[in-house]
């Protein structure tokens, strides 16, 4: 059975691309989604080359032909998202699609329009496929996007006779990241130990446990403050949630990096031992 | 005067230096517009008062009236109403409070009450001479916009307002950054800052704010960003050097300013020079 494992972090800049493309070097069998839709990264890792190009329609947007428009102002004043300005000129950023403005223009002289809000690809890789994305600056629907990037990554799997899906996630906890999650076997939360890290990574695992998914979690950096590192552990464990993995504070990823690789494919070192064997505890996991 | 913090992602320093920044200024506002993870609070400690509630309309329908004709579920564009064999159901979560339904429906069935998405509260204390507005969606909603939009209508003109923007390049951002004087963009000096870097400066351009960049953990990783910015022109306001002291403050919690106050001029200074890169404003704001 094709398994869905998902690796977000309450915030951006915890070591979470560092760690899904390590697992991407590691797994033997699997395809990579990188759902960070809005920044994406992976890819300056992976190196893909690209072999599918699908546009990708957000939300539709109000276009006012101005031929037919007589400026009775009906538009502007019932939408509730301000996107109509005085000169009947809508603001394309505000306005979030709903056609409330067209069906109350009395002259029909409002339509709403497709508007291609990104792209999304299907790449080759040296370690098997990757599908992945761009979202057009200021675009919103990024929620919609994550699901196009995860169904076809789904249906590349089972064309490819892939077994599992590693979904590197968005940050944050709205309406992306819970596309990226709902309906994962697994969640991995990457954390650090800092007063920030424990917060967030409180609100995401709500997050997961509200679309009740089971949470694993790796805490990276974690010697820069041992004593938050063990609340996290306490934390944990008083909510019945596995660490995974404790990294330590290096320089290593960041090396491997700039040469674009992962850090087991760079180093051999105690780093990139422990990222080995977080793999093979969040697989087993997985396959539980 | 309004200077907005961002950066295409998270994690590269921006509240350290929007917390940082307006320590330093004193006498400022300081917004964190990061409303699905609001972490400024988590340096400062203020005693949060609740202003008061975001809301949004949904609809609720009166199953007297409504002949199920499904045009309301027919108009909704985001899949909020599904029209079933012997009612209609509303999923509140999908609503973006359009109200086109309720003009829609032809029998009048559809009415609108409000539904909390998050909240605004406000602080201050007397350590630091700063107030903090901060807006929080509430976990597992969507959307972030209407709680930033309500958050700035607290802004003080008469003062300097520091927003502290979420991460990324998406609308969010454009609702936090667009009505500011001045956009500082975080970024570090990796392959990773860089290509987040060059999204969010395509993104500034687009809206012409005047920016600069700050780099954070200077010393880690190469120097393309500084090559980047030099290229575009870009200029670059400061440079927060890699050392681990900063790391651990970080960790605990603790604004470097506080125990590093030489770092207070140099925000200053950053402020500053910030007016100079504002068209048809004076010094006299700093
Ligand atoms: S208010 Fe708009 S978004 Fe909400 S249910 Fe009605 S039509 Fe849909
Ligand atoms: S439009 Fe009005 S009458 Fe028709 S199904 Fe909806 S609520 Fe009922």
């Amino acid at each position: 059975m094709l398994k869905h494992l998902t690796v977000i972090s309450g915030k951006g800049g915890t070591g979470k691309t560092t760690i899904t493309s390590s697992f991407a070097a590691l797994a033997e069998n699997a395809i990579i989604a990188d759902c960070d839709v809005d920044a994406a990264d992976m890819h300056l890792i992976l190196q893909p080359e690209t072999f599918e190009t699908t546009d990708f329609y957000g939300l539709k947007v109000a276009h006012i032909n101005k031929e037919l428009c007589t400026d009775c102002g009906a538009c502007a004043s019932s939408c509730r998202f301000d996107a109509i300005d005085k000169f009947n000129v809508i603001d394309t950023c505000k306005c979030e699609g709903c056609a409330v403005c067209e069906f109350v223009c009395p002259e029909n002289a409002i339509c709403m329009v497709e508007k291609k809000a990104g792209e999304y690809y299907c790449s080759n890789t040296r370690f098997g496929p990757l599908v992945h994305a761009k979202l057009g600056a200021g675009e919103e629907a990024s929620g919609k996007l994550v699901s196009d990037v995860r169904r076809r990554a789904s249906e590349l799997a089972l064309e490819c006779g892939k077994d599992v899906v590693i979904i590197d996630g968005p940050p944050g906890t709205g309406c992306s990241v819970i596309a990226a999650i709902t309906g994962a076997d697994l969640v991995l939360v990457v954390t650090e130990p800092t007063i920030s890290g424990i917060h967030d990574l409180e609100r995401v695992v709500q997050v997961a446990q509200h679309f009740r998914i089971p949470v694993v979690v790796c805490i990276n950096k974690c010697d820069i403050n041992m004593d938050l590192s063990q609340s996290i552990s306490i934390y944990c464990k008083n909510n019945e949630i596995n660490v995974a993995g404790m990294l330590p504070y290096d320089k290593s990823p960041v090396d491997a990096m700039i040469y674009g690789k992962s850090v087991v494919e760079c180093f051999d070192n105690d780093f990139s031992s422990k990222v080995r064997s977080l793999w093979t505890e969040v697989n087993s996991s997985l396959s539980k | 005067m309004k200077i907005a913090i961002a950066s295409g992602k998270g994690g590269t320093g921006k509240t350290t230096v929007a917390v940082n920044l307006a320590l330093s200024l004193g006498n400022a506002q300081l917004l964190d517009c990061d409303v699905e993870e609001p972490n400024c609070n988590l340096f400062l400690g203020f005693d949060l008062k609740k202003q008061e509630d975001v809301t949004i309309t949904v609809p609720q329908v009166d199953s007297g009236k409504c002949s199920l004709c499904g045009k309301c579920a027919e108009f909704c564009q985001y899949n909020a109403i599904a029209k079933l064999s012997d009612s209609v159901m509303l999923f509140p979560k999908l609503c973006h409070g359009c109200g086109g339904c309720v003009l829609v429906c032809p029998e009048k069935a559809i009415t609108e009450k409000k539904r909390s998405i998050g909240v605004i509260e406000k602080g201050t204390n007397e350590q630091f001479n700063i107030e903090l507005l901060q807006g929080t969606l509430n976990i597992g909603e969507a959307m972030a916009s209407p709680v930033i939009r309500q958050l700035q209508t607290h802004m003080d003109e008469s003062t300097v307002a520091v927003v502290d923007s979420p991460p990324g390049t998406a609308c969010p951002v454009i609702a936090s950054v667009a009505d500011m004087d001045y956009c500082v963009l975080v970024t570090e000096p990796t392959p990773f800052g860089l290509n987040d870097l060059v999204l969010a400066v395509d993104v500034i351009r687009q809206l012409g704010i005047p920016f600069g960049v700050i780099i954070n953990r200077h010393g880690l990783g190469d120097n393309r960003v500084e090559e980047y910015c030099r290229v575009e022109s870009i200029p670059v306001l400061m440079k927060i050097p890699y050392i681990r002291e900063i790391a651990v403050l970080y960790s605990k919690g603790i604004p470097f300013v506080e125990h590093m106050p030489a770092w207070k001029e140099n925000f200053r200074e950053m402020c500053r020079d910030i007016c100079e890169f504002i068209p048809y404003r004076g010094l006299s704001q700093c």
